[in-house]
Formats: structure tokens, C-alpha cells, sequence
């Protein structure tokens, strides 16, 4: 049975630090390179005996901190100045001061972060988490209370018997030799096998789309809804307080919205003739206005001179001329009429010109007239 | 492993060291006294720098020891004594704060304030001449106390090499803690936050503090390196030990950057004109170098220069460092004080030198006085064997 097995190492016990740390000098003296020194606690100065070369972890957190810093800086370089530009207390859009905390954070978070895996998975070699020493009476000897060596068989030095005689020199209080397990050297991960990959991958998929489907779809709650749901009547709701079931109510009979100035000649043309007052002075302001309402909604038909000669002339019954005299003779009141009710085929304008606004066209309207039909004083 | 066996040989200092420290303190009081003449205003305040650094590095160095002696430290048993040395420095402070007493009314404004100025009449209760004065002084008595103290039980422990003295020690530094936090920072307001009467920043002291330890850490590490080296102390140390100094070195450095940028960033951000007016006063004309080369010396080259773990043993590394660090202790004073005393232009010039000129004679005057009278090494300290043995 022992010989199937192939030599680990040869592993000495030693009773106190300081004969493992005399015997580790003697161990680097004699040029081996491939060993191990093993203690229930860290020993002082064991780097130096063994004659370990500087760890090089201190270059994993040194790239990873710096890296870390640096994205931290562009990050919200990007975000703050490029990206989404906001000036927040009136401080610059880059504001290096306010940046300093979080990418000191960010720095000490990668570097560390790097610095353990690092040290896991490349220093540690984990998962591989078998090795010939796990289980032997070597190693609960020194996880315990002794101290010992192992050295490697395959160092290029190596030789069982030179090896015992120097642990046997050295004198060791026992001297084990160590095997791996078959297992061991023929052993492969499972983890890298297509069937467990699959399995994995299969279980990833089920758990996500099981939790994406529990939490949005069974357990979905509105955030809050306060808002939404008031005590309150919206409109077109029906209502249990008034009897006749109405949510929105009238308002008190003879109330006048504000701004709005009721129209009461509706089909009595020549009333509004007689008794409405135009209320607009004339003045250069209410001239201008008049002209700009009249040459939009007006001018389309009358032409911008009023003589009913527009551009669209032919394509429908012809617009009068508005320098006929009948229309020189209507009073304001009854051109009013016109312009809020319409006549013959024109439409009504009350809801493109508010009341004021055709008061000013017909302001503007008189004096298009007096162009074309100017008394005698007005061309002393 | 017994403390017999640590052989220490009694060396004195060589004669040239006497010889510069003698030049050196003379040039700077020749300096001084003509600056006392010339500009009395602008010595004044140079004397705040002065005492305040020398302080940092005495009553620093004293925490130092404290501190060693709580932790119950085994790396630095042979190097106590030179903190011990430094801490000595105490006795010799009213030097520097009686000629300062003598002219308060040129550097501190609340001293007479006017009636309108409704601030510093509300701040009279605490800031008034004799109160003033009679902080400095018990504040200063209480240091000696503690001094006496600890050095006479260490002293004591090299003839009798009774156990109990470190005991007794661990007490007395234990009661030092809350008596140095105190003082320490009252002194910082005292003398430096005063300066600006209407300007308050609540992480004042610790600013001065963080200082402080990295100045008594620096001018420990200037003598500690070279008497190890050349053999001053005991045989056998190895560089293990020096990797603690330059830890500590490093890691106050980090301390004070970290207080500082506190510091500025809350007033930064907050942006109130009481507040920043200070900053603004370090930003303007040509105090933006200064201030920049506060960070430059105090902080880049520094944490550069002692980030990797061999260049925190590389004794040649640490002296640089610890000259850099001291340098850079003296210049954050001189940023502290010196803008109080004219706005936007800086002022250099040989009135600024007498101080530190003078300080430097004083400190290696004051170490040889004392290495001739003690040994360098606490040899009956039960640490010691044990500390020479460290290793990382």
C-alpha cells in the first residue's frame, strides 16, 4: 500500500520558536528552496529566516487603490460636468473638494477589496482546498502547540535520506514523512464540469425568473397612493350628498366668469347697432393691435386693404368690399354684431378675437376706410 | 532572557555637535533680540511660531512616551530615552512665552477690543489678558509635573531596575491622557485660533494636536536613527525597529491631512463669509504658494516617501522624511500665524529665521545636557531586551 503512494514532503517537529527559527537557517543554508515552516502563531522575524522575498500584495492594493481613484474621479467628472451638468450650491461643476471624500472612499474599497481577493484566489490558490498535510498527526501537532518544517519533494535538492539526516542533526523531536492521497493528484474539480456548469447555469435562470416573477409580478405593490386616492369628488363622478346625483355642481344663478362680458343681441343685428358703444379710444397701441388681428383672421377674405380683392379670391363667394357705403355707414356697434355672430357665409369670430381685440379690427377698419374715402380737411 | 544581559556602553556626544548647537543658538538669538528691536510686531509673531513649535515638540514628545508606556510597546524601550530628552524641552518653554506675554497687545487684537465690536466683547470672559496668562501658566506647570514624574520613575528604574516603576509610569500616563487632550488644544486656541479673534473652527485643537505628534515624532526619528546607527544606543537593533517610526510617521501624516481637509471642506462647502475669510486669507496674493506648499511638504512628499514598507526602514529614507515632516511643521505655524500679520503678500525675510535658527541650537544644546547627565538607553527598563530582540 505505502509504496502506490508518492512522497509529499518530510516534515520535523520542534519543540519551541526558537529552535524551529535556528533550524529554518540551517534548512535555507543547505540550499533548499521548496519548504515550509508551519506555527500554532505568527512568528516574529520567520520572513527573515526563511528568507521570504517582499510580498507582493502590496502591488494588488497599490494598481487596484489607484485605479480605483481614478475611476471614481472620472466617474463623477463625467456625471457632474459632462454628462448632467447642474450647478449645485453655486460651486463649480467640477468641484475637486467635494470629490476628495468619496474617491478616498473608493480608493480604500478596491484596494482592499483586490487585496483580499487576491490573496484568496491567487496567493491562497483557492478553491483548492485539499493538501497533503490536512489530516496528518504533522499538522495538529503544530496548529496546536509545536512548531515544524516541511520540506518539499519536489525540491531540486531533495533526497529522503540527506533530508532526515539533517532533520535528525537538527534534532527534531519526530520526523513524519508525508503522502499525498491518490485522490488527490487525480482529482478534478468538479466545478468545471460540463454537467455542473449546466446545472448551474439551469438553477440561475429558475431563481432569477422565479424572483423576478414573485416580486414584480405576485408580490407587485404600488409604491404609495396617497395621491392618488382622496376623499374627494372628481369630476363626473357621481355624487351621494345632492339629490339629484350631480358631482359638479351650477354656479349661483347670475354669477359672470372673470373676464367674460356677455353678448346680449345674440340675433338682433341692428339693436347692437343702436345701442353698443365702441369702448376702445383710438390710440396707436389699439391701431396696431387692430391691424395685427385684422390682417391674420380678416385680411384672408377682405384683402389687407379691406377692398375684397385677397389671394383668395374665385375660390369662394366673393367677399365684399368693406368700403361700400353701406359698411361706411354701420355704426361700430353693427359691425361688432358681425364680427361676434357672422354673417352670410362668414363664421362667427367671438373665439379667436376677444372683445377688446374687435373693437381694435374695427378701429383699424375705419381708418382703412378713411384711406380709401379721406374727407377734404384731411388733406389740408 | 533577562534584562542583565543588554550591555550598554556610556558614550559621549562628539564635541563638534556642542559646537553647532552653540553656533546655531547664539546666530538666532542675535537674530531674535535685533528683531525684538527692529519690528517688534512682526518678531511677536514669530515667536508664537516658535513657541508653539517648541511646545509641539516637548510636550508632544511626552505624549510620545505616555502613549508607549499605555500601549505597554516593546519596539521602542531603547529609543524612550530620547523622547524622554525632548520632552525636556517643557522646562525650558517660558523662554519662549514670557517675551510673548510682554507683548500681547501687538499680536493678539482682543486684548483691547472696541466697544463695538460685539463679539469680542462677548468673547471677553474667555479671552482677557490675565486669564490668558494664568492658562498659560498652569497649563505649562502641569506639563513640568507630568514631566517630573515620569522621568524621575524611569530614571530610578536604571539603578534599581525595580518592575514596579513601569507600573507606577502606566498611572501617571494614564492620568497625562486627559490633561494633554485638554491642553493641548486650549493651547491651540490660545495661541493660534486667537490670532483671528472672530474666526472659530471646532477641529481646531486636534489640528495642532496632529501636528504635534508628528512633530515630536520627526525630531524623535532626526535623533534616533543616527545615535542607533553610529552606536550611541545599544548593539542589536535591528531595522525592524525603525519600520514603528515610520509607520507612526506615516500614519499622522495621513491623520493630518485627513483633520485638515475637515477642516477646509466644511468651511468650503458651508461657504459662509465668517468662516471662509480665513481660507481666503491663505488663498490671496501670493499665500496661494504658501498654502500649496503646505501640501506639497506636509503631505505629498511624505506619504510618497514612506509609503512602501522597506522605505519605513531605510534609515537613510527616515531621516529625509523626518527632516521633511519637521520642516513642514514649522511651515503649517508659520501658514497658521504669519497671514494674520499681513494680508496678501508674504513675509520672508531674516527675522524669520532667528526662531527656528535658535530652536534647532536649543533642542541639541538641551539633548547634550541631558545625554551627559543620563544613560540614552532606559537600561533597567524590562522591555528593553525584548525590544532590542523585535522583529516584524
Amino acid at each position: 500500500m505505502m509504496s502506490e503512494k508518492i512522497l509529499y514532503s518530510f516534515t520535523a517537529i520542534f519543540d519551541s520558536p526558537d529552535e524551529v527559527s535556528h533550524a529554518t537557517e540551517k534548512v535555507v543554508e543547505q540550499g533548499y528552496t521548496k519548504f515550509d515552516v508551519h506555527s500554532p502563531y505568527p512568528l516574529h522575524g520567520m520572513d527573515d529566516a526563511m528568507k521570504l522575498p517582499p510580498s507582493k500584495l502590496g502591488y494588488v492594493a497599490l494598481v487596484f487603490g489607484l485605479s480605483g481613484m481614478v475611476a471614481a474621479l472620472l466617474t463623477m467628472w463625467w456625471i457632474s460636468a459632462v454628462d448632467y451638468p447642474i450647478v449645485i450650491g453655486g460651486k463649480p461643476l467640477f468641484s475637486f473638494p467635494a470629490y476628495i471624500p468619496i474617491v478616498f472612499e473608493i480608493t480604500v474599497l478596491s484596494a482592499s477589496i483586490a487585496t483580499v481577493l487576491a490573496m484568496l484566489f491567487v496567493f491562497f490558490k483557492l478553491p483548492n482546498n485539499s493538501h497533503p498535510l490536512h489530516g496528518t498527526e504533522y499538522m495538529k501537532k503544530v496548529s496546536s502547540d509545536k512548531y515544524g518544517i516541511s520540506i518539499q519533494a519536489e525540491d531540486p535538492k531533495f533526497d529522503e535520506a540527506s533530508v532526515r539526516k539533517l532533520f535528525e542533526s537538527l534534532q527534531a523531536r519526530e520526523i513524519y514523512s508525508i503522502y499525498w492521497d491518490n485522490e488527490e493528484l487525480t482529482h478534478k474539480h468538479k466545478i468545471l464540469e460540463p454537467k455542473f456548469l449546466t446545472f448551474l447555469f439551469v438553477v440561475a435562470i429558475i431563481s432569477s425568473g422565479t424572483a423576478y416573477f414573485t416580486l414584480n409580478k405576485l408580490m407587485y405593490m404600488i409604491p404609495f397612493n396617497w395621491m392618488m386616492d382622496q376623499p374627494k369628488q372628481s369630476a363626473q363622478q357621481k355624487s351621494l350628498v345632492f339629490s339629484d346625483g350631480f358631482g359638479m355642481r351650477q354656479p349661483v344663478a347670475g354669477t359672470v366668469a372673470r373676464g367674460y362680458m356677455p353678448y346680449e343681441f345674440k340675433g338682433k343685428p341692428d339693436v347692437a347697432g343702436e345701442k353698443l358703444i365702441n369702448p376702445i379710444p383710438i390710440s396707436i397701441e389699439s391701431l396696431k393691435l387692430g391691424q395685427v388681428k385684422f390682417d391674420i383672421y380678416c385680411s384672408p377674405c377682405h384683402g389687407y386693404h379691406a377692398e375684397g380683392n385677397s389671394r383668395l379670391r374665385g375660390q369662394f363667394p366673393n367677399p365684399p368690399s368693406l368700403h361700400s357705403e353701406k359698411v361706411r355707414n354701420w355704426s361700430d356697434g353693427r359691425i361688432f354684431a358681425v364680427l361676434t355672430e357672422g354673417q352670410n357665409i362668414m363664421p362667427s369670430y367671438a373665439t379667436q378675437l376677444s372683445v377688446d381685440e374687435r373693437w381694435a379690427v374695427i378701429n383699424y377698419l375705419r381708418v382703412l376706410q378713411r384711406a380709401l374715402d379721406a374727407k377734404e380737411t384731411d388733406l389740408q | 532572557m533577562s534584562s542583565s544581559t543588554v550591555e550598554y556602553q556610556k558614550k559621549e556626544l562628539p564635541a563638534k555637535v556642542k559646537t553647532v548647537g552653540m553656533t546655531l543658538l547664539l546666530v538666532g538669538l542675535i537674530i531674535v533680540v535685533l528683531g525684538y528691536i527692529v519690528n517688534p510686531t512682526r518678531t511677536a509673531y514669530n515667536n508664537i511660531i516658535g513657541f508653539t513649535f517648541l511646545a509641539s515638540i516637548g510636550v508632544g514628545s511626552l505624549f510620545f512616551v505616555a502613549i508607549e508606556y499605555l500601549a505597554g510597546a516593546v519596539w521602542s524601550a531603547p529609543f524612550r530615552r530620547v523622547g524622554e530628552f525632548l520632552s525636556s524641552l517643557i522646562i525650558i518653554l517660558p523662554l519662549l512665552f514670557i517675551p510673548l506675554l510682554l507683548n500681547m497687545n501687538n499680536v493678539f487684537h482682543w486684548t483691547h477690543p472696541a466697544p463695538a465690536d460685539k463679539i469680542l466683547v462677548e468673547k471677553a470672559p474667555y479671552l482677557n489678558v490675565n486669564f490668558f496668562i494664568i492658562r498659560v501658566v498652569v497649563f505649562w506647570l502641569l506639563w513640568l509635573a507630568f514631566y517630573y514624574f515620569i522621568t524621575k520613575n524611569s530614571r530610578k528604574q536604571d539603578q534599581t531596575k525595580d518592575q514596579l516603576l513601569t507600573k507606577k509610569n502606566i498611572k501617571i500616563s494614564a492620568l497625562f491622557m486627559p490633561v494633554f487632550a485638554l491642553t493641548i488644544s486650549f493651547t491651540a486656541i490660545d495661541w493660534l485660533m486667537s490670532l483671528a479673534p472672530h474666526w472659530f473652527s471646532t477641529i481646531f485643537g486636534v489640528y495642532y494636536f496632529s501636528g504635534t505628534v508628528l512633530a515630536a515624532l520627526a525630531a524623535a526619528t532626526i535623533f534616533i536613527i543616527p545615535l542607533s546607527e553610529k552606536g550611541y544606543l545599544v548593539k542589536g537593533i535591528h531595522t525592524d525597529s525603525y519600520y514603528s517610526l515610520g509607520a507612526l510617521l506615516f500614519a499622522f501624516t495621513n491623520f493630518w491631512a485627513y483633520i485638515a481637509f475637515s477642516q477646509f471642506l466644511l468651511i468650503w462647502y458651508a461657504n459662509l463669509p465668517e468662516e471662509t475669510i480665513w481660507f481666503l486669507a491663505r488663498w490671496e496674493g501670493n499665500w496661494k504658494f504658501v498654502t500649496i506648499g503646505l501640501l506639497v511638504f506636509r503631505f505629498l512628499i511624505p506619504y510618497v516617501g514612506l509609503l512602501s514598507q522597506p522605505s519605513k526602514m531605510n534609515p537613510k529614507r527616515l531621516i529625509i522624511m523626518a527632516s521633511v515632516i519637521l520642516f513642514a511643521h514649522y511651515f503649517d505655524l508659520y501658514w497658521l500665524t504669519a497671514p494674520n500679520f499681513s494680508k496678501g503678500e508674504v513675509t520672508f525675510g531674516w527675522i524669520e529665521l532667528g526662531f527656528p535658527i535658535m530652536i534647532a541650537g536649543l533642542i541639541i544644546l538641551v539633548f547634550i545636557y541631558k545625554t551627559k547627565k543620563e544613560n540614552l538607553v532606559p537600561i533597567g527598563d524590562p522591555k528593553l531586551k525584548r525590544g532590542i530582540d523585535f522583529r516584524l
